[in-house]
């Protein structure tokens, strides 16, 4: 019993200790933010692979969540006569949580595997090491780039979710289900406030940080050889996918 | 020139090592290491792998503090050193990776230039002349446009020794600077390292274990056994060394007091 406690213990401290090193390397990060000079290059060069390369994934998602949605919606409006609130059924539900939340999982297989490879391979090629000997800070030049481009670039892609999910609902319900185009429009405009949107804005920038600051830290600290930085891949996206939920419920939970 | 370098006439010391201890995962790795290198010898660290040798390298850059013990480094201590303080001391040191550590997303160019366009202000102009400048002095003129990938494993650690030199730095760290080269390449990269150590007059340090080319290198060869270096002498002496730890590694003789696995 006395071991059993021991290694509950030791196991919960050693999981603690991991959890704050994660911290202080966000709140490292955080401070360079800050801090000139500023990597401007390497930043336009991250916000462009996680972001404008990420759009075709984001374009064939958000139509096909769009039109799902759209089909969804309509059978369970219809059994209470509502169908004409489609429109700002398929909005509220893309704007305030699939967008955001979708968009981030998907950049995450897409751009957040291959960030903590890159780092990871980095890091053991002895890159990282280079540069540090170099007297040149490794935050600054490969984590701080990561988590600004994130900020920036995950409201971009899950606006651009929810606009063409909305449309996707368009074609579904205006063309194929029969529903009014002009109700469909009109009546969004009715219900959707700047709040929403707003809340959509916050929560995918919270997911920015999440997915850079995770896949930055996991190939950071990558183990040795092929099979370290496959490691870290895997868990920075399995890790980077829970949060994001669970990130959500309190995003939501707090501010509804 | 080894004499003078024992007795310690007339020239400045630039690396002092005491005492150092480091233990990982209750292994110890170095147990109260001791090493002196004067201004612009170049040293020589031997000894089995695994035995601590990038661990020391990687103690001096400090990329690893110790548990016990000092490094100076021009009569700084640099284990007591904030990182502010470190990156002053680095601006100091060259280094030459083991697998080169290049930067595989710029060219042979922009990682030869990369430490002087991050550290300095100099002209575009100038910038470019000093890269190729010391391209040329490695043998690698023309070579600039191609990835750290298409080229092979001699060339990548003849880049890695350029941007090494190219902020002319007072020590110049190598980690086994010819590991997995044939023959010729090796006695390319030693008789480059020094040309280079003439032209540039820097401190060096080389991690090797390659015997015994190493001892036309080197000034002085420290062999490094048990976490102690257990000799320190000009190759002369080493080669002629009585210690058994010392024979046994250069004769790679598998009798002696050095393990190995059977």
């Amino acid at each position: 019993m006395k071991t059993l406690l021991r290694m509950l213990g030791s196991w919960f401290l050693s999981k603690l200790s991991r959890l704050g090193r994660m911290f202080l390397f966000l709140m490292n990060a955080f401070y360079f933010i800050f801090v000139p000079p500023f990597k401007f290059n390497i930043f336009l060069r991250q916000l462009r692979f996680l972001g404008s390369k990420s759009m075709v994934v984001i374009l064939l998602t958000g139509s096909f969540a769009g039109m799902v949605l759209a089909i969804q919606l309509f059978y369970t409006l219809r059994k209470f006569g509502s169908e004409a609130l489609l429109g700002p059924a398929i909005a509220l539900s893309l704007i305030r949580e699939l967008g955001p939340v979708l968009s981030a999982l998907m950049v995450t297989g897409r751009a957040g595997s291959s960030l903590t490879a890159e780092i990871g391979i980095m890091r053991i090629t002895e890159q990282i090491d280079a540069l540090t000997a170099m007297a040149l800070n490794p935050m600054r030049y490969l984590i701080v780039p990561n988590i600004v481009a994130g900020i920036i670039a995950f409201p971009l892609l899950a606006f651009i979710f929810d606009l063409i999910g909305i449309y996707g609902g368009y074609l579904v319900g205006v063309d194929l289900l029969g529903i009014n185009p002009g109700t469909y429009f009109s009546q969004m405009t009715n219900f959707v406030d700047m709040e929403d949107i707003r809340m959509g804005l916050y929560k995918s920038a919270s997911f920015g940080v999440i997915v850079s600051w995770v896949s930055c830290y996991k190939g950071f600290n990558a183990g040795y050889g092929a099979e370290g930085v496959s490691k870290a891949t895997t868990e920075a996206v399995v890790m980077s996918s829970v949060l994001i939920l669970i990130w959500d419920y309190f995003i939501n939970s707090v501010m509804v | 020139m080894g004499l003078f370098y024992q007795l310690g006439y007339g020239v400045e010391i630039m690396i002092k090592i005491i005492g150092l201890e480091k233990t990982f995962d209750g292994i110890e790795v170095l147990r109260g290491l001791n090493l002196t290198i004067s201004e612009k010898e170049v040293i020589a660290v031997i000894g089995r792998s695994g035995e601590g040798k990038s661990v020391l390298l990687k103690h001096l850059l400090g990329l690893i503090k110790p548990d016990r013990g000092s490094i100076l480094i021009e009569g700084e201590d640099i284990t007591r050193a904030g990182s502010r303080e470190m990156d002053k001391i680095r601006e100091k040191f060259g280094v030459v990776f083991q697998g080169g550590a290049l930067f595989d997303s710029l060219t042979v160019y922009g990682n030869v230039a990369f430490p002087v366009r991050e550290k300095t202000k100099l002209a575009k102009e100038e910038v470019r002349e000093r890269v190729i400048r010391a391209l040329e002095i490695v043998g690698l003129r023309g070579m600039g446009n191609k990835y750290p990938a298409e080229i092979s494993g001699g060339m990548q650690k003849r880049v890695a020794l350029a941007r090494a030199l190219i902020t002319e730095p007072s020590i110049v760290l190598f980690d086994e600077p010819t590991t997995g080269l044939d023959p010729i390449i090796l006695n390319s990269i030693h008789r480059l390292i020094k040309r280079t150590h003439k032209e540039y007059g820097f401190t060096g340090l080389i991690i090797s274990h390659e015997i015994p080319e190493i001892f036309d290198v080197a000034d002085r060869v420290a062999m490094l056994h048990n976490g102690v270096i257990v000799e320190i002498g000009t190759s002369e002496e080493i080669r002629n060394s009585s210690n058994p730890a010392v024979r046994q590694f250069i004769t790679g003789s598998m009798e002696g007091p050095i393990e190995v696995l059977s």
